[in-house]
């Protein structure tokens, strides 16, 4: 078996008294679809936070691509092909659309003042359908537009491992396929792609593989099939 | 860079002129108060970079000035140096400051540095007080050297700070327009998106904290030749604190223009009323000004402009 | 030179300054360790306060902790003001980083310079029943002047420690400070509860001002040199706790005590200000913070 891309090996974190992780364990292929879920509170953004380096973990490692990278600072991790998306998109609010992509184009990607820097973006933007709002500022942008925004953000940083967090929450049905569509696309490029999401169908429908956390634990791992007929995940979501 | 070419010739033009003004021996007033307001326009530069590029806000303005100065108070008193190397060290030393600062508390929150550099400026201004050999609180004479290459030499300072204003804004506007620039513009939008980007926030906000500090210690540098009695309470006045703060934020705090701006127009509104209202007054004035656009035109007359033209 | 009197002494008087320095300090406490509002305007809070015990104390022979009870309403309402000012200028509109310390900044800065335009840069000061006794304990002097603001500042501290966790106002701060929108969810106004809150640590800036007539005189930028000790001492406690804000000011007190006995006056400020870079440096969260 090849080394899996993304290792998280025996993950703690705690706030003050709070175990928000507790010798969380998991790995990622790559190329992989893997779903991450859990009720609220489980663990799973600080999970994220602790592989995207926004975040120290106490205890554990992570290793991506077979390199230790747990004491890594964040913009080294986005530059290595860890990239992030944002629950509540946090987008540049003073640049337009196009200059919001060309930050990570210029940091996380190739080259610095990199002419071809605005052709790539709006290539990007006509991927995921923002090609019309290129020169608005986040501001004039919708809901859905925003989340959008996050992605190609994302995409504009050349991951080769994208963590998409709950980029669905609040969506209509049609939003939802549409932005299932777009990560479709992404994997189908060899991008892995770690999913947290609530939507069930989404995770379900996207996922190969999908881990369960539950109050800081992995209580469960399989395929969605098996996660959906596993009672320990019933009982975490629905309670005793 | 060819744009940057064009500023930098653009910018010898002005010390060129600013040459051809000092020869022209007009009222010597009008040459003290023009280094006045050259240099708030080094100094709201300066801030500005850290400021209104970066997002962190810089209270203790006073504290880089004055170690500017009393670095070169220093160096008159034990080499007699001349004018360039008092500026060149003024701007190492305080730029150091910068740096030593921003390394202590950069990495927290940005509202610790700032609460930071505010009690700095008042744990500087009593550390030189007690330091007889700058002239401790009593202060200390400076005797301007002989002969300045040309004009007396207020009016050879007052080009020297032509030129020092000019080297101030084509930096800024060099980190502006720069990758840096964008950076910084990132991290000030969002810190966190920007550092998950992959734009490396530690360091360029170090850069920037450090390449501020640097030009407050060059603008406060030639200090002492030009006010001749250096004192900790004048050379850490706190008009260099609000003034810093009030320029760039009337004039607008996102491009190079705006500090020129804000240091032109309330460095001489400044001017023209030390000579009616006592200096007090012209502090509360300010202040409520600052308050004012702070919070009614928080973009400053550049955004101001901006909305008017219908951006 | 060195005797045990003269360190029992700073000791001593270390501990007084820091129950002083409590009171100093709670409204920063409140308003920056809990709401996480960098009030940097505080101490002119707390020299107007000053400046009020003067006025009162000058004009009317009033004791001063009698001005500072007597004008806490008065200054309540002023921090109400201020924060709806704040709120609706920059918090609501997501800016309260830059935008929100200038704004601060220059509050500070106007109402210290309006103090300097009413009463000059003369040294103003208060005439108590008890200012010049002092009483004597075992070898140790302890002077009155001292005394008092110390129990006064324990006692108000005592008293914010007991509203935060005892009332509903209180306990409602308490949670707004951890979480917004579950105090939504109770119906109660998150808003509503910051400004009590604010409204609450300018108040305490009206005794703790008359304290601090109390124990030595003041001018109109005395208040610069409270900048530094308020934060290192909000910082070194643990933001938003406040028996640590307690324990922070007497080891505040205590250590610029000692310097000023055996170093010098001049360099008490140099303490909260090292103080201040080395919690933020080595232990941001403080000693009891969350």
């Amino acid at each position: 078996m090849a080394t899996p891309l993304l290792e998280v090996d025996g993950l703690r974190k705690s706030f003050g008294g709070f175990t928000a992780l507790n010798r969380v364990t998991l790995h990622v292929k790559a190329g992989e679809r893997f779903g991450l879920i859990g009720p609220n509170g489980s663990g799973k953004t600080t999970l994220i936070n602790c592989v995207s380096g926004a975040l120290a973990a106490d205890a554990g490692r992570i290793l991506f691509d077979g390199r230790d990278i747990t004491t890594l600072p964040a913009h080294r991790r986005t530059r290595l092909g860890i990239v992030r998306s944002f629950q509540i998109p946090k987008p540049f609010v003073s640049m337009t659309v196009l200059e919001n992509l060309g930050i990570p184009l210029e940091y996380a990607g190739r080259g610095r003042g990199h002419a071809g820097g605005a052709a790539e973006a709006t290539e990007i933007l006509q991927a995921i359908g923002l090609e019309a709002k290129a020169h608005l500022r986040p501001a004039g942008l919708t809901q859905i537009e925003m989340r959008k925004l996050e992605l190609a953000r994302a995409m504009a940083a050349r991951p080769k491992l994208l963590i998409s967090d709950e980029a669905m929450a609040g969506l209509s049905s049609a939003e939802v396929d549409d932005i299932l569509a777009i990560l479709f696309r992404l994997n189908a490029q060899g991008i892995t792609i770690i999913m947290i999401e609530h939507i069930m169908r989404a995770v379900m429908r996207f996922s190969e593989r999908v881990v369960v956390l539950d109050a800081g634990e992995r209580i469960a791992e399989g395929t969605p099939d098996e996660i959906v007929r596993n009672p320990a995940v019933e009982k975490a979501y629905l309670g005793e | 860079m060819a744009r940057t070419v064009r500023a930098v010739l653009v910018g010898l033009a002005v010390v060129a002129a600013g040459i051809a003004l000092a020869m022209l021996r007009v009222n010597p007033y009008l040459y003290f108060a023009g280094y006045v307001i050259l240099q708030y326009v080094v100094i709201a530069t300066a801030w500005n970079i850290l400021g209104g590029y970066a997002g962190y806000v810089n209270f203790g303005t006073p504290a880089f000035f004055a170690l500017g100065a009393y670095t070169a108070v220093f160096l008159i008193q034990s080499t007699r140096a001349p004018l360039p190397v008092l500026i060149l060290a003024g701007g190492l030393v305080s730029a150091l400051l910068g740096l030593g600062i921003g390394y202590l508390t950069l990495r927290l929150r940005g509202v610790f540095f700032s609460i930071a550099t505010l009690a700095l400026s008042i744990v500087l201004q009593t550390m030189i007080m007690n330091w007889d050999y700058v002239g401790g609180s009593r202060g200390m004479s400076v005797l301007r050297p002989s002969g300045p290459p040309f004009g007396s030499y207020v009016t050879f300072l007052f080009t020297v700070m032509v030129a020092l204003a000019v080297v101030a804004v084509i930096v800024a506007r060099f980190i502006e327009r720069s990758w840096i620039g964008r950076g910084l513009a990132a991290l000030r939008d969002n810190e966190e998106a920007a550092e998950c980007m992959g734009v490396p926030t530690l360091k360029l906000k170090l850069f920037a904290t450090t390449i501020s500090g640097c030009l407050l210690g060059v603008a406060g540098a030639p200090f002492p030749y030009y006010v001749t009695f250096v004192e900790p309470n004048s050379a850490f006045n706190l008009d260099y604190a609000v003034n810093a703060l009030a320029m760039p934020m009337i004039g607008g705090t996102t491009s190079w223009v705006g500090p020129v701006i804000g240091a032109v127009l309330l460095g001489a509104a400044q001017q023209l009323a030390t000579v009616t209202i006592s200096s007090e007054m012209n502090l509360f004035i300010v202040g409520v000004v600052l308050v004012a656009f702070v919070v009614l035109a928080p973009e400053g007359i550049l955004g101001l402009v901006r909305r008017l033209r219908g951006r | 030179m060195f005797s045990w009197d003269l360190l029992a002494n700073a000791v001593v008087a270390g501990l007084l300054l820091g129950g002083f320095y409590a009171a100093v300090s709670l409204g920063i406490s409140l308003i920056f360790g809990l709401l996480d509002i960098a009030n940097i305007a505080q101490p002119a809070f707390v020299i107007l306060g000053a400046y009020a015990a003067y006025v009162m104390n000058s004009a009317f022979g009033l004791d001063p902790i009698l001005t500072g009870l007597l004008f806490t309403p008065l200054f309540y309402a002023l921090g109400v003001v201020v924060y709806r000012v704040y709120y609706t200028s920059f918090e609501r509109r997501g800016e309260e980083s830059l935008r929100g310390l200038v704004f601060f900044f220059g509050l500070l800065f106007i109402i210290e310079v309006s103090l300097s335009l009413k009463f000059g840069v003369d040294y103003r000061l208060v005439q108590t029943a008890y200012t010049s006794r002092s009483i004597d304990l075992g070898g140790v002097g302890i002077a009155f002047r001292y005394l008092v603001p110390c129990v006064v500042g324990v006692a108000m501290t005592l008293a914010l420690y007991l509203f935060l966790g005892r009332t509903f106002y209180g306990r409602a701060i308490m949670a707004v400070s951890q979480d917004q929108s579950a105090l939504r969810l109770m119906g109660a106004n998150p808003v509503q509860i910051k400004t009590i809150a604010f409204g609450v640590g300018i108040a305490a800036a009206s005794l703790s001002g008359a304290l601090l007539i109390s124990i030595a005189p003041v001018i109109p930028s005395t208040d610069r040199d409270y900048i530094g000790r308020m934060f290192a001492i909000t910082v070194l406690g643990g933001m938003g706790s406040i028996g640590g804000t307690l324990v922070a000011a007497v080891i505040l007190g205590v250590a610029e005590s000692l310097m000023s006995t055996f170093s010098g006056p001049s360099w008490s400020l140099a303490v909260s200000f090292g103080i201040l870079l080395l919690a933020l440096a080595v232990r941001p969260a403080g000693l009891f913070g969350r």
